[in-house]
């Protein structure tokens, strides 16, 4: 750690401990019943970690399978549940939840300069929601699993697969639910529970990148949730929306599905995107370039991102001619994700840079997200999307996005927020080894998929030609890489609990409302209600010495 | 969606007044109903796709369900969305009782709705239209008559799954009632809970003529 973040001198001794939401209370009700929406972005801490190791769990049996070319680990029928609950688990128990539940539960009312959100009954109950679905997950993962891909098309799903499918759909109709609760949550208390002063285009960039996303969760997860309702009523009923001897048709499903999925995309990768932004401005000292077009960039990226579903279906026997909307209006979706990546790079021009872990992840964020993008595009080509679609060029690209995007930035917020939330530091030597580790280790597992993909290697089979061994075999070498670097931050994180020297304040000498707080902070956050006058972000920049 | 518990007042620890948590609330509730727009919304696409490809086997299907039956539900809602606005009115004036009553009142018909459906619902099954293996359908032999009844059941039953809610939550209100909860400060959640019941009456009004009234100009 360098000089400029070395902790002042005002750092609480041990001896005068002081109250703060961690120890105000203390016994199995005082978590399991708290309102403080601190504890529960805990609560919801523990539980998508568990879930992330089971979803874990699941991408090991898959790469394994992958070393040999022939299909050998596993049956195909045990492939197809390995990869379904691979993408399920990870999907809708793990990434969806993950920014916005812990870092944005804990961090919203803060940001904002309130109390708590403005429902946090409302706020538990979408944790046991979430809880339930993922018990009834559990319940479908133990009895069978499901083997339709997380994607759920009919007809296979509805009709032919003699997997868990209906338990499946009722635990992803069931979180959805605790999603949109979260959302709605966050949107209302943005809008009526910021601190005085505290106007719109003063809102710390994350907070903007969580409105963005509340929105598409309120709107879009019921889309899902009904889509599922008539899937579950086809299989288990023997109605036939998606049924063509009965009338229905099963592109209708595609749609239905798409309209959620892909705005969920934008669930998983805009909160981290609100990450990265605090943790460029905070590790350049410098105030944000372009604050309105980020902004806006969010929400720009939440209205577009509903239009484009149907880039999923190009080859679905969907009209060409919307086939080429949806490739013009996909393109267009890459403009606010890209001003994106100018801002920030933008941001560190000049700026006073320091190597400190959370701005690793914000590097490996800014090139992976770079790469993921691109390679959106040339999937939302209608031509070459004939030959890339359902390869593993497609996979590659979704990983880039929502591994080495969404989930770096969500471990960066993790190491940034850590002192804030626990109130110890964590070891920075073994955080930024760690940081590089996922770094090789992500890169080497999911590059060679690129050229895999585009080689004609199609996804979710168990078995491949003889020449396809090479890449593979550096994939799943580079996925045990990934598996240690994720291990690595789980023992040092605990460990840093109990162990960790404790936090002061502000540790990074970082702005916003969050980091005037005590660390951790006390149960209602402010004493009394902070009133703010500056811009977000107003950094001084220090004189290189 | 309210928490009114640390205050005789019903004001929640995390608003600093009543307006606040009023406006929190209220917003909270439009959002809710927005999700659920999208939520029926789905229904709605899959109907209007379905019944573009098919309006043939669509009118004749519709002319299986009982107008006279549907217009009556109808007319039983909106008495029902006007007791609940009288309720709301009663609440801010901090009378609990006629809070109580308009509310038992708006109940009482929901039940109501919810007879005539079963027995329109029971109806069904005896003419064997209840979609599935067992459907039996006289006259077209087009396949889509079945998905006519996919969506009559599907959005019929989604309905009124949000009453059967709607009515647990207006025993929670007339409770609360009882015990004079309400004043002229603090009467939001019979507010929202107004908003809920008039959303759940809009939709049926939606769905009324879109299952029941097809095609009755050519016959
Ligand atoms: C620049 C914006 C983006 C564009 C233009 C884009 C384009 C596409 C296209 C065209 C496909 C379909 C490929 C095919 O199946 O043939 C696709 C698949 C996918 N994308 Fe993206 N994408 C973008 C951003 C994202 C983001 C931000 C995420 C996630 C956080 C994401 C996650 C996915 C996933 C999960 C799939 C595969 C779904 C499946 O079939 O299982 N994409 N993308
Ligand atoms: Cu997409």
């Amino acid at each position: 750690m360098n000089a400029a973040l070395a902790p002042p001198p005002s750092a609480p001794t041990p001896s005068e401990t002081p109250t703060h939401y961690l120890n105000a209370s203390y016994g199995f009700r005082s978590w399991l019943l708290t309102l403080d929406h601190k504890r529960i972005a805990l609560l919801y801490l523990a539980s998508i970690t568990l879930f992330f190791f089971i979803g874990g769990f699941y991408a090991v049996l898959v790469r394994l399978e992958l070393v040999t070319p022939a299909g050998d680990l596993m049956s195909a029928e045990n492939y197809n549940t390995a990869f379904t609950l691979h993408g399920v688990v990870m999907i809708f128990f793990f990434l969806i939840p993950s920014i916005p539940a812990v870092l944005g539960n804990f961090l919203i009312p803060i940001m904002i300069g309130a109390r708590d959100l403005a429902f946090p009954k409302l706020n538990l109950l979408s944790w046991y929601i979430y809880m339930v679905g993922g018990m009834v997950a559990a319940y479908a993962l133990f009895t069978g699993g499901v083997d339709t891909g997380w994607t759920l098309y009919a007809p296979y799903s509805s009709t032919y697969s003699n997997s868990n499918v209906t338990a499946t759909a009722i635990a992803a109709f069931i979180t959805g639910f605790s999603s949109i609760l979260t959302g709605l949550n966050f949107v209302v208390t943005i809008h009526k529970m910021r601190a005085p002063g505290l106007t719109w285009f003063r809102l710390p960039l994350f907070v903007w990148a969580h409105y963005a996303t509340s929105v598409i969760q309120v709107l879009g997860t019921p889309v899902l949730a009904i889509t599922l309702v008539l899937l579950i009523l086809e299989r288990s009923f023997g109605f036939g929306f998606f049924d063509p001897a009965r009338g229905g048709d099963p592109v209708l499903f595609q749609h239905l599905f798409w309209f959620y999925s892909h705005p969920a995309v934008y669930i998983m990768i805009l909160p981290s995107m609100g990450v990265i932004s605090e943790l460029v401005t905070c590790f350049s000292r410098k105030k944000v370039f372009g604050y309105g077009f980020i902004a806006m960039s969010s929400v720009a990226i939440a209205v577009l991102g509903f239009l484009v579903w149907g880039h999923h279906m190009f080859v679905s026997g969907q009209s060409v001619y919307a086939g080429m909307v949806f490739s013009i209006l996909s393109f267009m979706v890459g403009i606010p994700s890209a001003i994106k990546v100018f801002n920030w790079t933008a941001t560190m021009y000049k700026g006073s840079i320091s190597y400190s872990t959370p701005m690793i992840y914000a590097f490996g964020f800014i090139g992976l997200f770079t790469i993921g993008g691109l390679t959106g595009l040339f999937l939302a080509n209608l031509g070459l999307d004939i030959h890339l679609h359902d390869t593993y060029f497609v996979v590659a690209h979704f990983h880039y996005i929502m591994v080495g995007g969404a989930v770096m930035g969500y471990l960066g917020g993790i190491h940034y927020w850590w002192p804030k939330m626990t109130g110890r530091l964590y070891p920075e030597g073994w955080a930024r080894f760690s940081a590089l580790v996922l770094f090789v280790g992500f890169n080497l597992t999911f590059f060679p998929q690129f050229l895999l993909g585009y080689m004609g290697m199609p996804r979710r089979y168990h078995a491949y030609p003889e020449e396809f061994q090479v890449l593979n075999v550096m994939s799943s070498a580079g996925a045990s890489i990934l598996g240690v670097g994720y291990l690595i931050p789980m023992i040092y994180l605990f460990w840093s609990m109990r162990y960790g020297r404790l936090a002061p304040e502000n540790p990074w000498g970082a702005k916003g409302l969050e980091w005037t707080t005590p660390s951790p902070p006390t149960t209602f956050n402010f004493d009394e209600t902070p009133v703010v006058t500056e811009e977000a972000y107003e950094y001084v920049k220090e004189e290189k010495h | 969606m309210s928490d009114h518990s640390s205050h005789g007042s019903g004001l929640a620890h995390q608003f600093d007044d009543l307006d606040q948590q009023l406006d929190a609330t209220t917003l909270g509730m439009w959002l809710f109903l927005a999700q659920e727009i999208m939520f029926f919304g789905g229904l709605f696409a899959a109907y209007t796709i379905y019944r573009n490809w098919h309006p043939e086997a669509f009118a004749e299907a519709s002319h299986h369900l009982d107008i006279k039956l549907g217009g009556f539900n109808t007319v039983v809602l909106i008495f029902s969305s006007l007791t609940m606005a009288l309720g709301v009115r009663a609440a801010q004036m901090g009378k609990n009782k006629a809070v109580f009553n308009y509310l038992f009142a708006t109940f009482m018909l929901g039940n109501v709705f919810l007879v005539v459906k079963a027995f329109e619902y029971h109806h069904k099954w005896v003419e064997g239209l209840i979609p599935g293996p067992w459907f039996r359908f006289e006259g077209s032999t087009d396949p889509a008559v079945q998905m006519f009844f996919n969506l009559y059941f599907a959005m019929t039953g989604m309905h009124a799954l949000h009453m059967i809610i709607g009515g647990g939550l207006l025993i929670y209100f007339m409770v609360q009632a009882r015990k004079n909860r309400y004043h002229e400060g603090y009467y939001g959640p019979v507010e929202i809970m107004g908003l809920y019941w008039h959303f759940v009456d809009i939709v049926w009004i939606f769905l009324f003529p879109l299952l029941y009234l097809l095609g009755l100009h050519n016959s």
